[in-house]
């Protein structure tokens, strides 16, 4: 099974990353960009789990190692088996 | 000879103040000191742990975050929660909030940009373990280098943090201002170090190693380093006295790196 777990910082906590491409964005002509928020994408790989272990599973390894809860948040999905 | 206090300095893979930080402490303030390895379970006895700057772990993820889990890092939560001293600088402040031991999280710089620079922080409480030698708005002039240094707590952990007195340096000006430039990284109220509710942990992005000899420029960063010995001196009664720091400095050779990656 495959998940993708997509980490971006809490709405309340300021992105200087997102602001600086959404400078980029805006000096290049791009308009309609309103705002830019960056984040994490991971991609992991389970084995000899099934679904119900997996809904436990990765909101844990999430919660525990990769986001800072204190500043991030995250979601996630299954893209595979 | 007289016994001094002993200190372990902490070595990840990717630290890269290690050395520095064990020079000023050994043949600067003439304390015992021995390194202690990520992979390490055993403290050695110090009277003192140092998480010092670097990059442990190639600070993949977010800047400390797989520093936590070293089994060293297992012995420092026991040691901090029995109240050992535990002083993070930089890097080692990082993975102190990454552990749970200090409040807070560290955003990128507003500028986005590696600060290497000398700043100038003012000492809010000097009633800690770590500012007891200095003076209450004392300003030191003590260099930042980092890429995360940008302090952030959520408002109810930041008022906390004001009502009991745990930001124990904030940055300013010369003068002492906490004006705006000053701020360099951006830090929510202009926080650049914090200490535990309890006063035994402390975590600070200025390198107090950097700035303890004169010939670098400043030595302001030995407040910190005294004010530790000091606490550790009173704690310790007569037993471990000051003799051996008016000693004549040796510069003793530094070990050579241990352990395997």
């Amino acid at each position: 099974m495959k998940v993708r777990i997509l980490v971006s910082l809490k709405p309340s906590v300021l992105d200087p990353q997102g602001q600086a491409v959404k400078n980029a964005l805006l000096t290049l002509g791009y308009e309609a960009v309103k705002d830019v928020r960056q984040g994490k994408v991971f991609e992991i790989e389970l084995q000899n789990v099934d679904r119900q272990t997996a809904e436990k599973l990765v909101p844990e390894i999430a919660d525990k190692v990769l986001a800072n809860p204190i500043i991030e948040k995250f979601t996630w999905e299954i893209i595979e088996g | 000879m007289d016994k001094t206090m002993k200190f372990g300095v902490v070595v990840f893979p990717g630290s890269n103040c290690d050395y520095d930080t064990f020079h000023v402490l050994q043949n600067v303030m003439e304390q015992e000191t021995v390194f202690l390895w990520h992979k390490d379970s055993d403290l050695q006895n110090v009277d003192c742990v140092v998480l010092p700057g670097g990059f442990s772990y190639g600070d993949y993820l977010r800047s400390g975050a797989i520093a936590r889990f070293s089994p060293i890092m297992t012995e420092v939560k026991k040691f901090a929660e029995a109240g050992g001293l535990v002083l993070g600088i930089c890097n080692g402040f990082q993975i102190l909030q990454e552990a749970g031991l200090l409040p807070g999280a560290m955003l990128r710089n507003k500028n986005l940009k590696f600060l290497c620079q000398h700043v100038y922080i003012r000492i809010e409480n000097n009633k800690t373990a770590f500012s007891r030698a200095g003076r209450k708005n004392q300003v030191l002039n003590i260099p930042i280098a980092h890429f995360d240094g940008n302090f952030y707590a959520p408002p109810e952990m930041l008022e906390t943090l004001e009502n009991k007195n745990q930001i124990v340096f904030r940055y300013c000006d010369e003068q002492g201002q906490l004006t705006e430039e000053a701020n360099v990284n951006g830090s929510l109220h202009h926080i650049a170090g914090v200490i535990n509710e309890e006063g035994n942990v402390l975590g600070m992005m200025p390198h107090p190693e950097r700035a303890s000899e004169k010939i670098l420029g400043s030595d302001d960063g030995r407040v910190i380093f005294e004010s530790i010995i000091d606490y550790l001196e009173k704690k310790a009664g007569q037993g471990k006295k000051k003799a051996a720091r008016q000693a004549k400095p040796v510069v003793s050779p530094l070990p050579p790196l241990i352990g395997n990656l």
